[in-house]
């Protein structure tokens, strides 16, 4: 009723923004999908400064967190306590392939250091076909699904959730590098790991602190984004792919320039297929990461290397 | 100078080859040896990449895709004789390895690795979009088989006679090539790019004719894999084959001509003779490729000699074993 009513009053604004009301929506599929490309995108960042190993298994650490938070909310069905505990597990899971697969090699020439990775992407991806299956699974909305209206677009309260705690995180994370001595001397690390040994910092310890960090910042991404798609065990090897483009876009190794990467990405795709086609969809982030390795390889944000 | 050396594997590869021809009962045993026959062509491309240059390509199922489309699309739809079409697929994935390698390969480190990822994942949803060209997910059907002189190579044992002598021509090609002077440039870069640049190596340039030419093995891989299965669909050119190339160069050793033979066979056999693979074919893939890489770095064949070795040592003492 109350529509009715203001419809005559705000025709004219209405009218001029009518051939935007698509754009809008886009945008806010965007700036979701960003969100979550820019939280995987940090998560090879960090790995990238404290290693320079680009950590291909990233975009599994999502899948993990989005299936083990579904399978513990089953278990018990509490939204915090399957965030919580879906990101310890991934946390977990990324300390371990850190201790198990890439410390003990010896010979750590990138080629071999990335067969890895890959390797560990894979082999996480069969765990989860094994444990899951291929069955998708959902995990229901963090509050409610009552869609919202923003001018003439709608937009879901999980939208708002995955943007909202997506920049909680970022903060979290740049206050973190900031204002922690832990922090700090991961910093050290990735400016100069034999002075960072010299002051006494334990490099190999905070190596596989940043592979626990970014698999739960994977995690964290993946819990937020699930209940908008669906728990796949293959979901992950887009996502990180996606999500490295990102990184890569923004500049490896920078926060700003992996949430900027990750957020461009996101609206750039959702634009794409609004306006192109959806079929290319996917095709988006690769085109901008061939660019960008063309044109600028070190980023938009990178100036060092 | 070095023909007596060179002259025996290659005798028994032939002897080989003529000897599993003749053993050979039926025509499931020919099509599973033709596909490790064009296997062994990408992975000796692969290996020449990844073995001699240090550097790796995550889209090689990409090159592989454009030589079989190219290839496919050129005799299914417009009828262009399959010879024809060979070399056009080889130029389009000649054309491509080079406009992807020229900006990555100036730069050191992992471009090239992230450039073909991006490059083969767009290949891969081309494939699958393009509908009008290529057929979409249900595939390109009517590939012509290939014909010598009127005689046409439309079984798989008649084509088999075609891809194991290109086989052996491509194997003592590229052994040739890595004692040649480019061969020898790639072991330096490999070894380390700033000395092998202060030696007058030109480092870009010879990754990328090293890149280009493991793009064309696979171009070729391409269009015999088109003409010898008469059907091609965009699932065979997927990420994860391109994993799959790279696990069979680790598993046949990096840097060995003859491993590269070995790792496609294994890697190729192995799903066919255990069920449980299939089933578990991804996690399979991964945990050889990881076990391999970690425990085995020189390849399986090359790894478990040296742990022999090594065991020999431990046991009678006697000069270390190095190699």
């Amino acid at each position: 009723m109350q529509g009715e009513d203001r419809k005559p009053k705000n025709r004219k604004q209405i009218k001029g923004l009518e051939h935007l009301a698509p754009l809008l929506q886009y945008l806010i599929s965007g700036l979701t999908n960003g969100a979550i490309y820019a939280l995987i995108a940090l998560g090879f960042g960090i790995i990238y400064n404290s290693t320079t190993i680009i950590n291909f298994a990233q975009g599994e650490m999502v899948m993990l967190g989005a299936m083990c938070a579904i399978s513990l909310f089953h278990f018990y069905p509490s939204l915090p306590l399957a965030f919580l505990g879906g990101v310890a597990a991934v946390t977990l899971a990324g300390l371990l392939f850190e201790r198990l697969a890439l410390r003990p090699v010896r010979d750590q020439s990138p080629i071999v250091l990335i067969i890895i990775t890959v390797g560990g992407a894979v082999f996480f991806e069969g765990l989860a076909m094994m444990i899951w299956g291929k069955e998708a699974y959902s995990l229901p909305p963090f509050t409610g699904n009552a869609p919202l209206r923003l001018f003439s677009a709608t937009l879901l309260p999980q939208n708002l959730w995955v943007i909202g705690l997506g920049a909680l995180l970022v903060l979290l994370l740049e206050a973190f590098f900031r204002f922690t001595l832990v922090g700090k001397a991961m910093r050290a690390c990735s400016y100069n790991r034999q002075a960072a040994r010299l002051v006494g910092i334990p490099v190999s310890r905070m190596v596989q602190l940043s592979f626990g960090l970014a698999a739960a910042l994977g995690a964290a991404g993946g819990i937020l984004v699930a209940p908008l798609t669906l728990g796949v065990y293959d979901m992950g090897a887009m996502l990180g792919l996606k999500g490295f483009s990102a990184a890569i876009l923004g500049g490896l190794g920078s926060i700003v320039g992996g949430v900027l990467g990750g957020l461009i990405i996101g609206v750039a795709e959702a634009l794409a297929s609004g306006l192109i086609s959806s079929g290319y969809r996917d095709a988006v982030a690769f085109l901008i990461l061939l660019v960008v390795l063309f044109l600028r390889p070190q980023g938009l944000m990178g100036g060092r290397r | 100078m070095n023909l007596r050396r060179l002259a025996n594997p290659w005798i028994l590869f032939a002897l080989g080859v003529a000897l599993v021809r003749a053993m050979a009962a039926n025509d499931y045993y020919f099509t599973l040896l033709n596909i490790i026959g064009i296997n062994t062509l990408l992975v000796v491309g692969l290996n020449l990449l990844m073995g001699y240059a240090g550097q790796i390509s995550l889209g090689h199922a990409a090159f592989f895709g454009l030589g079989a489309y190219t290839t496919g699309i050129l005799t299914a739809t417009y009828g262009v004789n399959p010879w024809l079409a060979l070399p056009a697929g080889l130029v389009v994935a000649g054309v491509a390895a080079f406009l992807v390698g020229v900006p990555a390969l100036k730069l050191r480190g992992y471009y090239l690795a992230m450039a073909t990822l991006g490059f083969g994942i767009i290949v891969y949803i081309i494939l699958n979009q393009a509908q009008e060209w290529t057929g979409g997910p249900s595939g390109l059907s009517g590939i012509p088989p290939l014909a010598v002189a009127g005689f046409p190579l439309d079984r798989p044992d008649r084509v088999f006679l075609l891809i194991w002598p290109i086989l052996g021509v491509i194997l003592l090609l590229s052994a040739n090539l890595v004692n040649s002077r480019l061969g020898r440039a790639l072991r330096a870069l490999h070894d380390s790019e700033p000395a092998a640049q202060s030696l007058g190596v030109n480092t870009s340039r010879a990754k990328l004719l090293i890149f280009i030419w493991s793009a064309l093995y696979a171009a070729l891989a391409g269009s015999l894999y088109a003409h010898t299965l008469n059907f091609i669909a965009p699932v065979s050119f997927s990420f994860m084959f391109s994993i799959k190339l790279v696990t069979m160069v680790v598993v046949g050793g990096m840097a060995s001509i003859w491993g590269s033979l070995l790792g496609a066979a294994v890697l190729t056999i192995l799903p066919e003779l255990l069920t449980v693979f299939h089933d578990f074919e991804i996690i399979i893939f991964g945990a050889i490729l990881m076990g391999v890489i970690i425990f085995l770095p020189r390849g399986l064949v090359r790894g478990l000699l040296d742990l022999w070795e090594f065991r020999r040592y431990k046991k009678e003492g006697g000069p270390f074993p190095v190699s």
